[in-house]
Parts: C-alpha cells; sequence; structure tokens
C-alpha cells in the first residue's frame, strides 16, 4: 500500500466522517431582518418567531440572523453568505428582498427559501405573507367611530401592493361606519425611521387627524400621539401595549411562530415544497390585540363581531360593491375580492384622495 | 389640494424642534473640523448619546441628568477617536467609520434592556410674556428648553471661535498645526478636547431624539441624522451662522414636505422627499462656498 493509496483512503473516511457528521448536524434555519431586532414591531415579531422555532426544535435546529439589512445589494450578500455557511432554510422577512432572494436561490438549489410578502416563487422558494388587511379592517372600523375631526391620518412605507391594501381596507370599513371620514395619507418611504415617523405623525396631528394608522415600524408615531393627548393609534405588527390603554386601543399583531415552525419541521422531515401560504386571523397569523376600554362599548362589540365574521370566513374585508378611485367598478354586489388581485393590488378605492406615488 | 390646512405657526414650530438634534450635532463636528480634526463618527456618538443619555434619564428620573449623562457618554466614546487618531495617528477617515459602527453596536448592546421603556416627560417652557406674543410666541417661545440650549451652544461657539483668545488658537491649529506647534500651542491637546466637545455635543442631539423627540430608545434610531450633521458642517462653510441656516433649512423642508404630502399637494411624493436634501445643498452652495480649514484631516507628529 502507497502513502498515496493511505492518504486517499484517509481523506475519504474523513470526507464520511464529515459527511456522517453533517447528517447528524443540526438543521440550520438563517432570517433576514429589514431592522434590528428591537424595534418592538415587524423585527421584532419576526424575531419572536425564531426563538420559537429555536425552543420548538431545541438543539436539532441551530439559527442565525442578521438585522438591520438594507433592501438591495446587500441583502444578496448576506443571504450568499447565510447560505455558504451552511443554512438550509431562510427566512427573507420583507418585500424589498425578494428580486435578492430569486437571484440567490439560482445559485443555491439545495437550500429552501421563504420570502415575506411576496409573490415570486421558485422551485426552492416559497412565499408567505399574512392578510393584514382583515386587520386593517377592524382598525377603520374603530378608527371610523372613535374621530372626532373625521380626520385620520396614515403613515403608509412604501407604495407596494400589501400597504396600498392596508389603506384601502381600513378605509373602506371607517366609511361604512362613518361616511363623513376621510384619509390623510403621507408616505414616509421607510420602513423604520422613529425620527421621522414621529415627524409624520406630528405633522398628521398638526393638520387635525385625531386617529393614526401606521404601516412603519417603531414606536414613535404612539409616544407622539401619547403627547398630543387626544390622539388614538392602533399597535403595528406588534402589539405595543406598553401604550394602552390609550392612545393604543388596539393592533395588529403578526404571529409568525407556528408557521417558522412549520416550514422548518418539513426542511427536517424532507417534505418542504414550495408554496404561497396567505394565511388571516383564521389561521392565527394575523392577530388583533386587545381592544382596550378606551373604546365605547358599543364599538368594541361590534369591532368583535367583526373579528368573529373575518375569522370564521363568514365576511370578506373587499366585498362589493366596491368601486375604484377613478369611478370604475371593481367589485359587484356581493363580488368577493380575488386573491390575484390582492396580491398587486395597485389602486385606491373610491372616496380616497391623492394618488399613490408611482 | 387643500393647503389651507397647513398651519404656517405650527409649521415653523415643529421646524425647529426638528432641527434641534442636527444642529447639536453639527455644531461640535464644526469646531473639531476647525481644529483640524475629520471625525465621520458622529452617527455612532449620536446613537452612544441616544442611549447612554435614556439609560441615565430612566435611572434617575431626571431628563436633564440624562443629558448629563448623554453628554459624557458621546465625549468618552469620542475620546477612543481622540487617543486613537491623536496618539496613535491612525487614519481619521477609518477611524471614524469605525467609531460610527463601533457606537452603533455598542449602543443596540446598552439598550438592550430599555426597548419599550417610556422616558420621563420633558415638558415644554411656555416662556412668560414672551410665549404670549402673537404669531412669534407660539414658533420661537414654547419649546422644551434643549431647543434653547442648542442655540445659545451655537451662539458660544461663534463668539468663541470669532473673539476669543482660545478661539483664535483652536483656528490656528486647525489651519496650520506645523506653525501652531512652533508658537508653542499644545496641538494634540487643543485637538482632543475639541473631539471631545464634538463628541459631547453629538451625544446630546441623540438624547434629544431619545429623550425628547421620539422619546423611546430603539436601536439605530438616529437613522442617518449625524451624516446629514457631517454634511452640514461642510456645506455651512465651517461657519456657525450658516450652519443654522443650513439645519433650519433642512428640518424645515423635512415638515414642509410630510405637510404637503398630507395636504393632499399634487407633487409626486419623490420629489417631496428627495426635497429637503437638494434644498439645503442648493442654498448653501450658492452662498459662496468656503474653504476648508487647512491641516482638516491630517495627523500632526511633532517630530515633522
Amino acid at each position: 500500500m502507497t502513502i498515496k493509496s493511505i492518504l486517499t483512503g484517509a481523506t475519504l473516511a474523513l470526507g464520511f466522517a464529515t459527511g456522517a457528521f453533517a447528517d447528524a448536524h443540526q438543521t440550520k434555519v438563517g432570517f433576514v431582518y429589514v431592522g434590528p431586532i428591537g424595534d418592538g414591531g415587524w423585527t421584532y415579531e419576526h424575531n419572536k418567531g425564531r426563538l420559537a422555532v429555536e425552543e420548538a426544535f431545541g438543539d436539532a435546529v441551530e439559527t442565525v440572523f442578521v438585522e438591520s439589512v438594507p433592501e438591495g445589494p446587500d441583502a444578496e450578500r448576506v443571504m450568499t453568505q447565510m447560505a455558504l455557511q451552511g443554512a438550509d432554510l431562510i427566512f427573507t422577512t420583507s418585500f424589498g428582498y425578494m428580486d435578492q432572494t430569486i437571484n440567490v436561490a439560482a445559485n443555491f438549489p439545495d437550500v429552501k427559501f421563504e420570502h415575506a410578502t411576496g409573490y415570486k416563487r421558485a422551485d426552492n422558494v416559497s412565499t408567505y405573507s399574512a392578510r393584514f388587511y382583515e386587520g386593517r379592517a377592524v382598525q377603520g372600523h374603530i378608527a371610523g367611530q372613535m374621530t372626532e375631526s373625521n380626520i385620520v391620518g396614515y403613515i403608509a412605507s412604501f407604495p407596494i401592493p400589501e400597504v396600498i391594501r392596508g389603506i384601502n381596507s381600513a378605509y373602506l370599513h371607517a366609511k361604512a361606519v362613518n361616511p363623513d371620514v376621510e384619509f390623510k395619507i403621507v408616505w414616509a418611504y421607510t420602513w423604520f425611521d422613529p425620527a421621522k415617523e414621529a415627524e409624520a405623525a406630528s405633522v398628521l396631528i398638526e393638520q387635525g387627524a385625531d386617529v393614526i394608522l401606521q404601516h412603519t415600524d417603531s414606536t414613535a408615531p404612539q409616544a407622539a400621539a401619547q403627547a398630543a393627548g387626544n390622539v388614538v393609534t392602533f399597535g403595528q405588527a406588534s402589539d405595543m401595549a406598553e401604550f394602552g390603554p390609550f392612545p393604543r386601543v388596539s393592533s395588529i399583531i403578526d404571529d409568525w411562530a407556528p408557521y417558522y415552525i412549520a416550514r422548518t419541521q418539513a426542511v427536517i422531515d424532507g417534505t418542504w415544497e414550495s408554496t404561497d401560504t396567505w394565511d388571516g386571523i383564521g389561521p392565527g397569523m394575523v392577530g388583533i390585540g386587545e381592544i382596550s376600554d378606551a373604546v365605547p362599548a358599543d364599538v368594541k362589540v361590534s369591532a368583535e363581531a367583526l373579528i368573529e365574521t373575518l375569522r370564521t370566513g363568514e365576511y370578506h374585508a373587499f366585498t362589493g360593491p366596491i368601486n375604484k378611485q377613478d369611478g370604475s367598478v371593481w367589485l359587484a354586489e356581493g363580488e368577493i375580492a380575488d386573491d390575484g388581485t390582492l396580491a398587486g393590488m395597485n389602486f385606491y378605492v373610491e372616496g380616497i384622495t391623492g394618488d399613490i406615488p408611482q | 389640494m387643500d393647503l389651507s390646512s397647513i398651519n404656517p405657526i405650527l409649521l415653523f414650530a415643529s421646524l425647529m424642534v426638528a432641527a434641534t438634534p442636527i444642529i447639536l450635532a453639527a455644531i461640535g463636528e464644526l469646531v473639531v473640523e476647525r481644529a483640524g480634526v475629520l471625525n465621520l463618527g458622529v452617527e455612532g456618538m449620536m446613537i452612544t448619546g441616544a442611549v447612554c443619555g435614556f439609560i441615565v434619564a430612566v435611572g434617575t428620573g431626571s431628563p436633564w441628568l440624562g443629558f448629563i449623562g448623554a453628554a459624557i457618554g458621546g465625549a468618552i466614546l469620542s475620546l477612543v477617536f481622540g487617543f486613537l487618531t491623536q496618539v496613535l495617528l491612525s487614519n481619521q477617515v477609518a477611524t471614524g467609520l469605525a467609531l460610527t459602527l463601533f457606537g452603533l453596536g455598542l449602543s443596540a448592546l446598552m439598550g438592550q434592556g430599555y426597548i419599550g421603556v417610556k422616558a420621563p416627560s420633558f415638558p415644554d417652557w411656555h416662556i412668560p410674556l414672551l410665549g404670549d406674543i402673537p404669531v412669534l410666541g407660539p414658533i420661537v417661545f414654547q419649546h422644551d428648553p434643549m431647543v434653547y440650549v442648542g442655540l445659545a451652544i451655537v451662539a458660544i461657539v461663534w463668539a468663541f471661535l470669532k473673539y476669543s483668545r482660545a478661539g483664535l488658537i483652536l483656528r490656528a491649529v486647525g489651519e496650520n498645526h506645523e506653525a501652531a506647534h512652533a508658537l508653542g500651542y499644545h496641538v494634540i491637546r487643543v485637538r482632543i478636547m475639541a473631539i471631545m466637545f464634538g463628541g459631547a455635543c453629538a451625544g446630546l442631539g441623540g438624547a434629544y431624539l431619545s429623550l425628547v423627540r421620539v422619546p423611546q430608545w430603539t436601536e439605530g434610531m438616529t437613522a442617518g441624522a449625524g451624516w446629514i450633521a457631517l454634511a452640514i458642517v461642510v456645506f455651512a462653510s465651517w461657519r456657525p451662522g450658516r450652519l443654522l441656516l443650513g439645519a433650519y433649512l433642512f428640518g424645515g423642508v423635512t415638515v414642509l414636505q410630510l405637510n404637503l404630502q398630507a395636504a393632499g399637494a399634487a407633487i409626486a411624493v419623490e420629489y417631496l422627499s428627495m426635497a429637503p436634501y437638494l434644498a439645503t445643498i442648493f442654498v448653501l452652495v450658492i452662498m459662496r462656498a468656503g474653504r476648508a480649514p487647512g491641516s482638516l484631516g491630517q495627523s500632526f507628529h511633532a517630530s515633522r
């Protein structure tokens, strides 16, 4: 036996050993976050989902995460690095990571990717999102009845379907209970910038809004409303209960934990497939935070009834008749919006003033 | 579009508040750069000040002590920069950038237990008599005390640089450190003091965000305000008066663009969003650009 063959044998053995080790090795799950895990909103909840995965699987799963990753080329680098470091499953948790996720996934066919709130899929890329608009319907329902100035301020982030859906849903349900309601919408062009969000909230309050809805991730608008004294807010993405019972009267809570655990299990079992998940209040992906006592009792009762019908699926938040902003018919009487239109929503419904930035 | 819904008095009043953190951070950096040191770590010192101020204010219940804590925190962090660049002669640009990254990480670590905690409130001052003047009163004289502290610091820096002997020495060190050294001035000592002043001011600016503007601790909450402050120093040609103008312009257009959006102005949001940056650069460039301090960004060692 030559030295060479001994070496070859040793190398092979080593190879098998590491291979065997890799098999027994933990499943590695990566998370890419758009904000810091301490934002108290969107990323905070995704991170709670990650911690739930760790708790559920113990030593069988290792999780890694990178926070505050900008949407753009940086995200691609972060994902590539995670894949190279042996991640088996990577959750990319912001809409703006969509193209980057698809690009990186093409380079790593064996790694599974899960992109939140997007619509592009591949064999190893799933998408998942929550029907936040169901929560927005509840917010609109409460907001429309609690506003005295009839002006509702809305801090929007980016003009993407998810945000526009939220605005439309909130408006429709506010309008249903208060025909005089008016929405003032400010586009902050950020998911997370506490100073700018506080600024936007103050501006809306100065212009007469006494309810502030936010689609940005920090608690700064809550604090601004609290300082103003008589302004109602809703928690966004997370409960933000520290601002209850007033100004925060309720909230939309994202609960990603069950989904993250199920998908990690699927990877471990080898049953993972590319899917498109879009769950609402019913399956529990969207939670409605406790409606505080600052809300009048009758409003609270009707809001809870609305939550119940949304939960059972008896009522859909986009049920006709609904016209588009230009007055053309979108949904006829009793017609229910299809998921395709909702997923790509790029128009306001009738009654909202202003244009969507293009 | 319904412009009548914009209240000009409230607009100008919120302009002063929006500009304050930038003024505080920028005036500190102005002194640092006039002493010939380029500290790109403003963002890191701001965020560290924000978290230090928040921790002290929550711990003691006093926002004033919080601001003092923020100034000390910012100054200590800047001392790291001062030691590396002035004593060990490291590259100022690289060290400053590292300071920003370090500050962001350090603040996130220090702020771990403070997420979701509320800061003690810091009430506005209603200055008697002056606050009752119609129009001017609500715009200028009904803010929280830190707005006036910021203005006072700008005025003091202006007078210090223009009229005092110490200010002359500081400028000499910044213009030509070898000549200043030949005259017997202690270049390194002057610069380290300037750097600490810059750190303290940046810390105050950060704490203004975490204690007054937002008021809460969230990671990364300065969100680039330190970089704006740096840019304003350059565009203001290293002069305190113009710095004030630049910061108010930036703050003003920021608030105005949100107001226009809320009022439903028929201007594309993209243009409105870029307006603060464009307007500030445009005006300050038009006003005849000044010359940078002669020794800006150069290391000094007595042996050369």
